[in-house]
């Protein structure tokens, strides 16, 4: 399970649209081996044909694809965005922080849904995601919640 | 009694759902058979309750199971008081 490891964490990217910010967070999926990158197309493929639903709460944004789609470890990677951007979403946006999921079939998806939810069920946890400095605030603050 | 969470892919987001859908109800003492799917098997699924967002209800229109709506998939104090409501 990669959950937000080192690595995963990249913040204050500058997103062209709703599709750069999904791209670029699967991206970090990609590039510490969680997923393939054709898990990254079929990400943008949901957003096209199913729409911004995964925009869970208000600036979160969990955008996945289906296990089969290319993953190869259960993995969620999170970038915040410089400017935050509207997905489409009717409530929730403008999106902030966007959780790429490798979504797997195993029993580690559970486990890792569970720290996530966990965690961006906390508003101060979350916004202390939106507020850190430095990505090694972010590991600090994941250390300290045990998440 | 039988509450199915519906995302689009029913793989990610009806889980984390059904996940605190679970724990609200827990805490509420209410039973019930929770399960999750995507969208195009929950219209052929029967079921009391159906939880999902605004976004994906339009395409349950027409299901005989009563649609709860939930903006805010993190916060429990909106799912207990949209199942309070609905149940």
């Amino acid at each position: 399970m990669k959950f937000l490891d080192k690595g995963l964490i990249s913040l204050d990217y500058e997103a062209q649209d709703a599709a750069d910010a999904i791209r670029k967070a699967g991206q970090l999926l990609v590039d510490s081996g969680a997923a393939k990158s054709r898990y990254i197309d079929a990400m943008l493929n949901s957003y096209e044909d199913k729409g911004p639903y995964f925009v869970l709460a208000p600036h979160i944004a969990l955008p996945h694809a289906k296990p089969e789609d290319g993953v190869n470890e259960a993995s969620v990677s999170m970038l915040r965005l410089k400017h935050p951007i509207a997905f489409g979403h009717q409530k929730n946006d403008p999106v902030h922080l966007v959780f790429a999921l490798g979504a797997s079939s195993s029993s580690e998806h559970i486990a890792l849904l569970r720290r996530l939810t966990t965690l961006l069920s906390n508003p101060s946890q979350v916004e202390q995601l939106r507020s850190a400095a430095t990505e090694q605030d972010v590991h600090d603050l994941l250390a300290q919640t045990q998440n | 009694m039988k509450i199915i969470c519906v995302c689009g892919l029913g793989q990610g987001t009806s889980l984390i759902l059904r996940m605190n859908v679970e724990n609200v109800l827990k805490e509420m003492g209410v039973q019930a058979d929770v399960d999750h799917m995507d969208v195009s098997t929950a219209s052929g699924t029967q079921a009391d309750f159906i939880v999902t967002n605004n976004e994906l209800a339009q395409s349950l229109q027409g299901h005989s199971a009563k649609i709860v709506l939930v903006n805010n998939y993190f916060d429990l104090n909106e799912i207990k008081e949209s199942l309070q409501e609905a149940l």
